[in-house]
């Protein structure tokens, strides 16, 4: 079991006032909040967090927390002292619902259902439903093209044969069906929390997002795609081949087409009972001038196209 | 507890055409009418029809009733705080998702 520095974690030094401690973690939760944050481990940041602040913001077990001393290293190898549990007095921790934290929390200040009151809880006709459960997939644009299936990791909460609760480690395979969007769910039935006794099992949601693209953009069924051209495939039209998810397609450029026009695909964006549209926004590149060819053409066309992109803008 | 290590599961695809009651909606949040009454006259969800005493709302209802859930116990906000902060990160999203149109040509190039 490793060391965990709650001080650390939360950015304050050790002999912070607790309302320091409290507006440090009010500061912290408000960055690390998984549905406000934009950073990628926000979830694991702010479980840490609130793990640290369970523990600082409560000065009996802040107290104990102190008493191990602070030679400790995060990370470090860590046993709770012989007689912890009797002498700080965590050692039946209430029931209940809460968050599962770190095996070192457990440790030290008890697990969610002491092993007493388990004795005397679960009679043999006490039933309850297990509780819905939501998990969040990122999937790539070509798994709603194709239809896929994705490997998931879930930390399931268990009771086990001590009455405390342990993480397990589950992995489900789940079909990704053809043509799902993003902001859909996918409901697998049974596979939430487990129910007690004769209880059925909650259902497991999962919502489903696309893993940014470099080149495929998302709305909706549409699916939008910037394309690089060059200035004479704009200019006099032409078929290109452009990648699309499901398959090569030839795109016909319409001759003295712009830069950042749109061109509509029908029924090439994601697939379903009303296909989205692809659209491709053609991004016209301009071969680098480094030869004497490329000076040349461009000379030629600053002579005779008496072209000014300029020409809109006036001097107020 | 099953294990499903490998075999392999099928679901429901479920979104916004997908209806859900007011019964259900309390289940999957784990929460009490009273707070979903509380989030309708919040504004912060919209039942899409009721019949007799029954009210249905979209499934993306779900979402919000949690993100409020979490938003409040996790940072002591109150309703028309969690309401305010709903409504801010739709518009990020539907920014965010504008921007990744517009913007894709990454190279920071000029747009007509």
């Amino acid at each position: 079991m490793k060391y965990k520095d709650y001080y650390d974690v939360m950015g304050v030094s050790r002999d912070a006032s607790q309302d320091e401690i409290k507006k440090a973690y009010r500061k912290l939760a408000r960055k690390y909040h998984p549905d406000v944050s934009e950073s990628d481990d926000a979830g694991e940041r702010f479980k840490e967090l609130g793990e640290a602040y369970a523990v600082l913001k409560d000065p009996e077990k802040r107290e104990a927390y102190d008493q191990l001393g602070s030679d400790w290293q995060a990370g470090q190898e860590f046993r709770p002292p012989p007689g912890w549990q009797e002498s700080a007095g965590f050692g039946g921790a209430a029931g209940g619902q809460r968050e599962h934290y770190s095996d070192f929390f457990e440790d030290l200040f008890g697990g969610g259902f002491s092993s007493q009151g388990r004795a005397g809880g679960f009679r043999g006709n006490f039933q309850a439903d297990g509780q819905d459960q939501q998990a969040r997939i990122l999937i790539d644009i070509g798994d709603s093209y194709h239809g896929a299936t994705r490997s998931l990791q879930l930390q399931v909460p268990e009771i086990g044969d001590d009455g405390r609760v342990y993480n397990r480690q589950r992995t489900l395979n789940v079909k990704i069906p053809r043509g799902i969007k993003a902001g859909q769910q996918i409901r697998l039935k049974g596979q939430g929390g487990p129910g007690l006794g004769d209880g059925r099992s909650g259902d497991l949601y999962l919502e489903v997002g696309f893993r940014p693209d470099d080149h495929f953009r998302v709305e909706g069924r549409d699916v939008y795609l910037t394309l690089p051209v060059t200035p004479w495939e704009a200019g006099l039209g032409g078929k290109v081949n452009v990648p699309v998810p499901s398959g090569d397609i030839d795109l016909s450029i319409p001759a003295n087409s712009g830069q950042g026009r749109k061109l509509r695909v029908r029924g090439k964006g994601l697939p379903g009972r009303e296909a989205g549209d692809l659209f491709v926004i053609l991004d016209v590149i301009c071969p680098p001038a480094d030869s004497e060819a490329a000076r040349r053409i461009y000379g030629e066309m600053r002579d005779e196209l008496g072209f000014d992109p300029r020409s809109g803008m006036r001097r107020s | 507890m099953t294990e499903h290590e490998n075999s392999m599961i099928e679901g429901q695809v479920i979104d916004d055409s997908t209806e859900i009651t007011i019964v259900q909606l309390c289940r999957r949040c784990a929460v009490e009418t009273e707070l979903v009454e509380r989030l309708v006259a919040e504004g912060i969800i919209e039942p899409s029809r009721q019949e007799g005493d029954m009210l249905y709302f979209p499934q993306s209802c779900t979402r919000r009733t949690r993100i409020v859930l979490r938003l409040r116990s996790d940072l002591g906000v109150n309703m028309a705080g969690a309401a305010l902060a709903l409504e801010l990160l739709d518009r990020i999203d539907r920014l965010q998702s504008r921007l990744s149109v517009v913007a894709s040509p990454v190279r920071g190039r000029n747009r007509r």
